[in-house]
Formats: structure tokens, sequence, C-alpha cells
């Protein structure tokens, strides 16, 4: 069974006019259990548009997507219930806020599906909590945030739907290294408790070395690579003619084995790297 | 599901008339509209539809997009014909009679007469706004508006025409942002296509109000890299691109003049 399944997906941008612009051509990929995986890619290769596709804000026209192995549009109708299925969190998701408090924000999303008041209640301290935010900010105005709590915020609203499969798109753009890392850390955690499928479009190589499980590659709107992140960061000068570079770590470590160090497969950061070294100059066994 | 609207839309590509001078095409463009008007029968209308045919022709845009543009103005089109026909009266005997309804040919003629005036009317203002980028045509508005420097407003027309390039320079900003605010919200189950009106009402609510505060935040922006790069309106202000009047110009100016003078004469001849 695949939770989720891309088939043969194709976008083209103002059909007809002088600025027509083919968006994602056949794009296929199929992800059967749950993890974290990063979409990375250069800027225009059609990321924004490819989650677009996956809860259905854009029709799929040539092409589909399955959730749990049922066609997004089988049932035109429900569209709306696929996006409570697969939550979207935009770029910059802080402008969405529009509500007059926190709390009442990101109740939007529960309140849309129709659940009663106490487990929408129930939902939004939870939300609230699994960003950090904590219950005074609840009951502030979205606007007298900090950037970094709107983001919270924002995101918040997205999570309390509990969706299945949770997509971001560069969540963590704008934000200060200690943010970012709290957010990660936020998003990591929900894939964990929730058991969920999390997609994360990502231009930091090193958060995606730190978080994901599996990597996939956008190139000039078509799909280039798709496999564990290892297998995809090794294929650093593929990576580097798409305009993308590999995490500085694993570059030298790619070096040291050009010169002739024995390090063995699997360093992603930099503590492993540590460890790695540590073991060999300590005089232990390569590749142990 | 925004992006399709058309008009006032520019559209590159490489004619004659993108590239002639756009105060000439402004002024071009007012006199067609004065030739319209002048023109009082269906010989000199059909001249004049014979030199906006030609025109759109050397746009070399496609005609697709002048049938776009009347896709969004055709019931407006059609009451006017509509009205026009019920509401003449003729001197024969009308051509239908029911009730206090009756039809007259003098009212039919009327009804196209007119349809094929906005028509007109419509497809030359539109090739206008294809052929001319916003910032061209806000230039060329306030190197026409200049001689108001005489009555004192020199201040005002650089005013106008600032706040006119700005404004159009953010209608498609707005446009993307409100459609990423929906589509946002939609992404959290907002429903706006269902409901009565009051339903509908509320939930524009959640694009409303980030649009305005994004709106509000942009324009400061905008205000502070104005005053950063400091703008102190257009006094003492130099063009990057100077506009010069070619040859071509002066041509496609008196091709004008002559449909309107060609126009005045032909309506003072009896109809043939």
């Amino acid at each position: 069974m695949s939770i989720l399944k891309v088939e043969g997906l194709t976008y083209i941008y103002g059909e007809g006019t002088p600025f027509r612009i083919a968006a994602i051509t056949d794009v296929n990929f199929e992800i059967n259990s749950p993890g974290l995986t990063a979409i990375i890619g250069h800027t225009g290769s059609g990321k924004s548009t490819l989650i677009q596709h996956l809860n259905g804000l854009i029709k799929t026209e040539p092409g589909h997507v399955f959730v749990d192995d049922v066609d997004i549009w089988a049932n035109e109708k429900e569209i709306r219930d696929v996006r409570f299925k697969v939550g979207l969190v935009f770029q910059y998701p802080e402008y969405q806020l529009f509500e007059e408090t926190v709390e009442k924000d990101i109740a939007f999303g529960p309140r849309n599906i129709g659940l009663d008041e106490d487990e929408i209640q129930q939902r939004v301290v939870w939300a609230a909590k699994k960003v950090g935010l904590t219950d005074e900010l609840l009951k502030k105005s979205p606007f007298e945030l900090s950037g970094g709590e709107k983001r919270r915020a924002a995101i918040a609203g997205v999570l309390a739907m509990k969706p299945s499969v949770l997509i971001l798109d560069e969540p963590t753009a704008g934000l200060d290294p200690k943010g970012r890392d709290m957010l990660l850390d936020c998003i990591v955690e929900y894939q964990k408790s929730e058991n969920a499928v999390v997609l994360l479009v990502s231009h930091s190589m090193e958060d995606v070395a730190r978080v994901a499980d599996n990597v996939l590659v956008m190139n000039g709107g078509r799909l280039a690579m798709f496999g564990k992140t290892q297998e995809v960061f090794s294929r650093g000068k593929e990576l580097e003619k798409m305009g993308l570079a590999v995490p500085s770590i694993m570059k030298i470590v790619s070096a040291l084995r050009e010169k002739g160090v024995n390090l063995p497969d699997g360093i992603l950061n930099v503590t492993d790297a540590k460890d790695a070294l540590l073991h060999l100059l300590k005089g232990g066994e390569p590749n142990a | 599901m925004l992006n399709n609207i058309t008009i006032g839309q520019y559209f590159p590509a490489k004619s004659v008339i993108h590239r002639a001078d756009p105060r000439i095409k402004i002024l071009v463009t007012l006199l067609l509209i004065v030739t319209l008007f002048m023109a009082g029968n269906f010989t000199t209308l059909l001249l004049c539809g014979g030199f906006t045919i030609l025109s759109i022709l050397l746009t070399k845009i496609p005609l697709k997009m002048y049938l776009k543009t009347l896709k969004a103005i055709w019931m407006i089109l059609f009451f006017t014909a509509v009205l026009n026909v019920f509401y003449s009266t003729g001197e024969g005997d009308p051509l239908f009679k029911w009730k206090f309804i009756s039809i007259y040919s003098e009212g039919i003629e009327r009804a196209v007469f007119i349809a094929i005036r906005i028509l007109l009317l419509l497809i030359i203002s539109s090739a206008l706004t294809y052929t001319t980028s916003p910032s061209e045509l806000t230039d060329a508005i306030e190197r026409l508006l200049k001689p108001l420097k005489f009555i004192g407003l020199g201040g005002a027309v650089h005013i106008f025409a600032m706040m006119m390039s700005i404004a159009l320079r953010f209608i498609p900003t707005l446009i993307e942002e409100t459609d990423k605010i929906m589509s946002a919200q939609k992404a959290r189950g907002a429903d706006m296509e269902s409901g009565g009106l009051l339903k509908r009402a509320k939930a524009l609510i959640p694009i409303m109000v980030p649009l305005l505060s994004s709106s509000v935040r942009r324009a400061t922006d905008l205000a502070e890299a104005m005053e950063c790069r400091c703008y102190n309106g257009g006094k003492g202000r130099t063009k990057l691109k100077q506009l010069h009047l070619g040859i071509r110009d002066w041509l496609i100016l008196f091709f004008a003049a002559l449909l309107l003078t060609a126009v005045i004469v032909l309506n003072t001849l009896p109809v043939i």
C-alpha cells in the first residue's frame, strides 16, 4: 500500500500566452512508509507547483495523485477532505494569519473539518505545544507576535488538523539559526509522534542532511533523483550540475576519501564525521 | 483562477505598434475614439472598422487575446443593443408589435450600429494597453500632461503619474498575493465556493485581512525604499528612457488624422 503516489504529473502555466512555461513534466514517485522526505531543487525547478498538486490546490491535468491508494480527484466535491489529510504549509505562512487571537487562528482549520468545540480546543492547545507557543501567546493578536512566533503559530494552524501527510515549503526561510533548529525539531517530532509522511522543501543542504530520511531532487521541472539521503548526497557531482550543493561536511569527507582515508559510508553530519575520524585516529579498524 | 484577467495587460511582441512612441499611441487612441463618435453612418463606421482591424493586425498580437477581452463585456454589449432595439422608434410601420413593445427597423439598425461602436472602442483601447507597458503608459501621460504646469499644477502631474505607475505596478503583485493567500486558506479547508451570500461574505475575511495587512506592509516598505534613494518628487528628476518622436510616429498620427478628416467629410455626404 502506498501512502502517497504521484503518476505522470505535468503542469503548464499560461497555456496559450507568450508566458507559457512547463512548470513540471512527467513526475512519478511513490512514498510507502512514514518518514521525512526533503524536496530539493534550484529556484524554478517546479517544487512549489509539485506540492500544490498533492493537496488538490492545482488540478492534476494530466496525471494522478493518490493518497492512501485513492485518487484525490476521484470525487471532485470532496477535494476539501483531501486538504485535511494532506496539510500544506506555504512559504512565509505568517502572512496568512487573520483572526483576532492566535488561538482562533489555529482553530480555523479544525473548525473547517467540522469538529466539536471540545475537540477543537484540545487540538489548539496540542498544536501550540507542538510548536512551542506558550498559553499566554494564544490569547494575543497574531499581529503582536514576533516573526518567529508568527511562523510557528501559522504552522500550528496546519498541525492542528493532524494531517497524515504534512508538506512544508521552506518553513525555516528567514529565521535565525536558533529558530531554524527549533522549528526543524518540531517537524521531526511531529513526524515521529504522528507516524506521518512529511515532505519538506528546503534550500539548506545542512538541514536536509540533518533531518531527512529520503531526498527528492527536482531539476528543470523533472524528477531528477529520489532515494535515501545518503545515496542522493553521494552523487555530489550531478547535484552540482543542477546548481545544488552537498553539505560542506560531506564535501570534506569525500575529499578525505579521495586522499585515501578509509571513512565508512553513511556520514551525513559533523558528529558522525568526528566520531569516524576519532575512531580512525585512535587506531580503530576502518569501516567498523 | 485570477490569471485570466486580461484588460489592461501588456502583451510583449515585436511590432511597429509596440515600438511606436507611447505619447503618439495615446493621442491616436483618443483621436480614434473621437472619430468613432463622429462616425454617423455605416459607411464611416465601416471605415473606422477597417482602420481598427488593420491596426490590430499590425500589433502582431493573436486575435484570441482581443476576443478574450470581449468575453468580459459581452453582457454590456448585449444589453445596450437590446435596449436600443426596444427604445427606438421609426417612421414606417413597426416590424413587430406586441402590447407596448414595438420594434422598428431603425431600432435594429441603431442597435447594430452602437454594438459595433462599443466593440471598436474596446478593441482600440485594448490594443493600446496590449502594446504599451504600464511604465511607458504613465511616462507618456506625465509627458502629455506637462503643459498643466502653466496653471501651477506641475508637481501634481508628477505625483499623479507616480501614483498611477505604482498602482499599475502593484496590480499583478496583489493578484499574485491574493492567489497565494487564497491557496493558503484553502489548504486549511476554507470553503469559498458554497453557501449563501452571508456565508460567502464571511469566507472573504480570511483573505481580506491578510491582504490588507500585507498591502500596508508593502506600502511602508516601498515608501522607505524611495526615501532611501532620496526621492523628493518630480523636481529636477530626469528620465532613464527619453522619448523621441520618429518618422514612424508622425506617420501613425498622420493616418489617424486622415481617418478623422475622411469621416467628417463622408458624414456630410448623403447616405449611399
